[in-house]
């Protein structure tokens, strides 16, 4: 489903990934853990589209389609999700109108009907009980005076309601109790699904004590160093990633 | 990376889509101004002598005062002695059914999407339409006249209804307020006028829409409503102009008049031509408009949606001097390339027990300026007076400005004052969330600023509300990559 080969990209002139490679298929769950500024953040960002970062050199299908020659919204349409380690605020505009837009953009792009705001609702409340979501929340501004939790869930049921076919979550664990944290993963896990890849980033190993990735990379200093099935999570607990970051500058 | 550089860095290349000129024939007086041009006006309108000495009164008036350079805009000096200031297409008389107007006309109104054919119009809306210098048709008069509803050009209420005229004529405006107000009480041509008697719902939105056709005139037109006791009326009014390389004057004056536990709700969508993206032409739109809560218990609600012009410099303001009378003011005033607003309001609160409420919202993008001004001023007679004000500038860019200028005066130590401000930009992050949501960055734009007017969209008449979020969307087209 994605496919990533040596993937180099600036940021503001400095390279910030150097030379990425990496594959999922559909029905996979692949975690990326690694220290801060290690570019993992960068990575999601460039699948999603995010102006400011230069690829230089590599490549990235999704589906077969060179991914990076897409707009934006013509990625998400064609089903990347992203869920965003700071989602913004947006004043004045319901989460329940900007969902309902974001989901008939992407309907549209499929030839599929647009939903009125009927058929919209009745879709929106069954999602928001994956993630336990008060419905009072899909009255208010997006994640205007959201909490951290909230805000979290939010990003969890959009990509409910808006299937997508590769999400991309970045961080969605941090910042949440444990509670929060169980639910957040209870709407992961009931994503899961054959035809549906997942790329989760997270610093730690305990979102993936309860979405159990099927490969775990390790990356630092913007390359992939090491990669393991899900028993690799627990070691990197264990000892951190000081030992990789040895190995690797031993290597070079 | 595919996509531009920035997607807030491109500005606006939206065409305007009202800048089409008609070709008529029209009957326009040499350009310049004198004591003869005012007599010459007046007598093409047939007017009765108070008027024309009231027009004269102006002018002398006019000729000892300056024109006004406190507001927070830029431009050349107006020369007032190349304008033509009065100029009307040529009728072979007074159309007296809308069967017997121009169909020249009839479908410039079309074309912008005002038919004025009973028929075919919007349902539950009247509507005078004034072109250039006249009126050239009002639309559901005779039902109107039923509940003994004057709706009408303001030509035709100096002839038929001279004795209103001259009765509430300058009570709100007076021709001594200031500069561009006593320019149009010297040479206004036309404009509309609404007499509501007592008791009485207005049970249709009566609408003015204003277009400037001929080329190196001004317009300068004159509003008057006036709802008795116990009246309501809801008002709206539009307006647009061809695209030329000049800029052309716009002076009007608004003047309302809200007896006892009376309610006018007064509505603007201002589209003025803008100027192109480099500022070059665009309409001059220096606006008095003011409304009288004289009765207690009376209620006065401005709400404009200013998207046109080159310039704009109007405060719509209430004088609230009836016990327990209501001022409102709700605006959304949008500048992009290089057009100025500098816009607000003013609440005088005067009587008891009188509230106010501002909601002013400031859109700029490109090298847009907009300034809010507004005045609050509290007397001494005015025991428990309230206001809430609240202004909001959001800014597109890095290009563009926004300002406020809040003016407080309180002389009553019983009266409650709530002023809230707020600056913010549209993010880069903001769009590029929506996007991967599925929404294109126009689209984001267009959600995200209608967001942050939704305040003041609400109080706009349904039908309007949508026009204004269309007309808001295309303002701003173009405005990111």
């Amino acid at each position: 489903m994605l496919e990533i080969e040596n993937l180099h990209a600036k940021v503001e002139g400095s390279e910030i990934l150097h030379g990425i490679d990496l594959r999922i298929n559909a029905g996979e769950v692949h975690a990326i853990m690694g220290p801060n500024g290690s570019g993992k953040s960068t990575l999601a960002k460039i699948l999603a589209g995010r102006e400011g970062y230069d690829v230089t050199a590599g490549k990235v299908l999704f589906e077969g389609q060179d991914l990076l020659a897409m707009t934006p919204e013509d990625r998400a349409r064609a089903g990347v999700f992203l869920g965003f380690q700071y989602p913004v605020e947006i004043p004045g505009v319901s989460n329940m109108y900007f969902l309902k837009t974001a989901l008939n953009e992407i309907r549209k792009y499929r030839g599929l009907p647009e939903l009125d705001a009927m058929d919209f609702l009745v879709l929106a409340r069954e999602k928001m009980k994956l993630v336990d979501m008060d419905e009072d929340l899909m009255n208010r501004a997006v994640n205007e005076g959201f909490s951290g939790g909230e805000i979290k869930r939010n990003e969890v049921f959009q990509m409910a309601v808006l299937e997508p076919r590769l999400a991309v979550l970045d961080e969605t664990d941090s910042g949440l109790d444990i509670d929060a944290l169980k639910t957040v993963a209870r709407g992961i896990n009931a994503m899961r699904r054959d035809d549906r890849a997942m790329l989760l980033i997270t610093h730690y190993q305990r979102l993936l004590n309860h979405v159990v990735p099927d490969k775990v990379h390790v990356m630092i200093d913007g390359q992939v160093v090491r990669s393991g099935g899900k028993e690799f999570a627990l070691e990197l607990e264990e000892k951190g990633y000081g030992w990789l970051e040895e190995t690797e500058k031993a290597r070079a | 990376m595919s996509t531009a550089a920035n997607p807030l860095h491109e500005i606006t290349t939206a065409e305007y889509k009202y800048g089409f000129v008609t070709q008529i024939e029209s009957d326009t007086v040499p350009r310049g101004l004198s004591e003869d041009v005012i007599r010459l006006i007046s007598a093409k309108k047939n007017e009765p002598e108070f008027m024309l000495e009231w027009r004269l009164k102006a002018y002398r008036h006019w000729l000892t005062m300056e024109e006004p350079r406190w507001a927070n805009v830029h431009y050349p000096p107006i020369d007032y002695q190349a304008i033509s200031y009065y100029s009307a297409p040529k009728l072979k008389s007074r159309p007296k059914s809308i069967e017997e107007v121009d169909p020249e006309l009839l479908a410039t109104y079309e074309k912008l999407g005002i038919p004025l054919k009973e028929r075919e119009i919007l349902a539950g809306v009247a509507v005078d339409a004034v072109f250039d210098s006249i009126s050239v048709a009002t639309t559901f008069k005779d039902k109107l006249a039923e509940l003994g509803i004057i709706f009408c050009s303001f030509s035709e209420a100096v002839q038929e209804h001279p004795d209103l005229v001259r009765k509430y004529l300058g009570t709100v405006v007076p021709y001594t307020d200031n500069f561009f107000a006593a320019l149009n009480s010297a040479v206004f041509s036309d404009g509309s006028f609404c007499y509501i008697p007592r008791g009485v719902r207005c049970p249709m939105e009566l609408s003015t829409y204003f277009r400037i056709n001929a080329a190196s005139t001004g317009q300068f037109e004159r509003t008057l409503i006036v709802a008795e006791e116990g009246s309501y009326v809801s008002y709206l009014e539009g307006c647009t102009a061809p695209i030329r390389d000049e800029n052309q004057l716009h002076a009007a004056v608004v003047e309302l008049v809200a007896l006892d536990n009376a309610s006018i709700k007064y509505s603007t969508v201002q589209n003025w031509y803008p100027g192109d993206k480099e500022g070059k032409g665009g309409i001059y739109n220096f606006v008095t408009k003011r409304g009288k809560c004289q009765g207690v218990n009376s209620k006065i609600s401005w709400t404009q949606v200013e998207t046109g012009s080159a310039i704009t410099w109007k405060y719509p303001s209430c004088l609230l001097m009836g016990d327990n009378s209501v001022g409102e003011f709700h605006s959304v005033a949008l500048t992009n390339n290089y057009q100025q607003a500098d816009t607000g309001t003013k609440m005088i609160h005067i009587g008891k027990n009188t509230r106010s409420t501002v909601v002013s919202k400031g859109i700029s993008a490109g090298h847009g300026q907009n300034t809010y001004r507004g005045m609050v001023k509290i007397l001494k007679g005015a025991e428990g007076a309230r206001n809430f004000s609240r202004c909001d500038s959001l800014l597109l860019g890095d290009k563009c400005g926004a300002h406020t200028f809040p003016y407080i005066e309180v002389r009553n130590s019983t009266a409650t004052m709530e002023h809230e401000a707020s600056t913010s930009k549209i993010g880069e992050d903001q769009i590029f969330y929506c996007q991967q949501r599925g929404i294109s960055a126009e689209a984001a734009v267009s959600m995200i600023v209608n967001g942050f007017c939704k305040e003041v969209f609400r109080e706009l008449p349904m039908e309007f509300a949508v026009e204004a979020q269309k007309l808001l969307g295309v303002s701003l087209e173009g405005s990111v990559g």
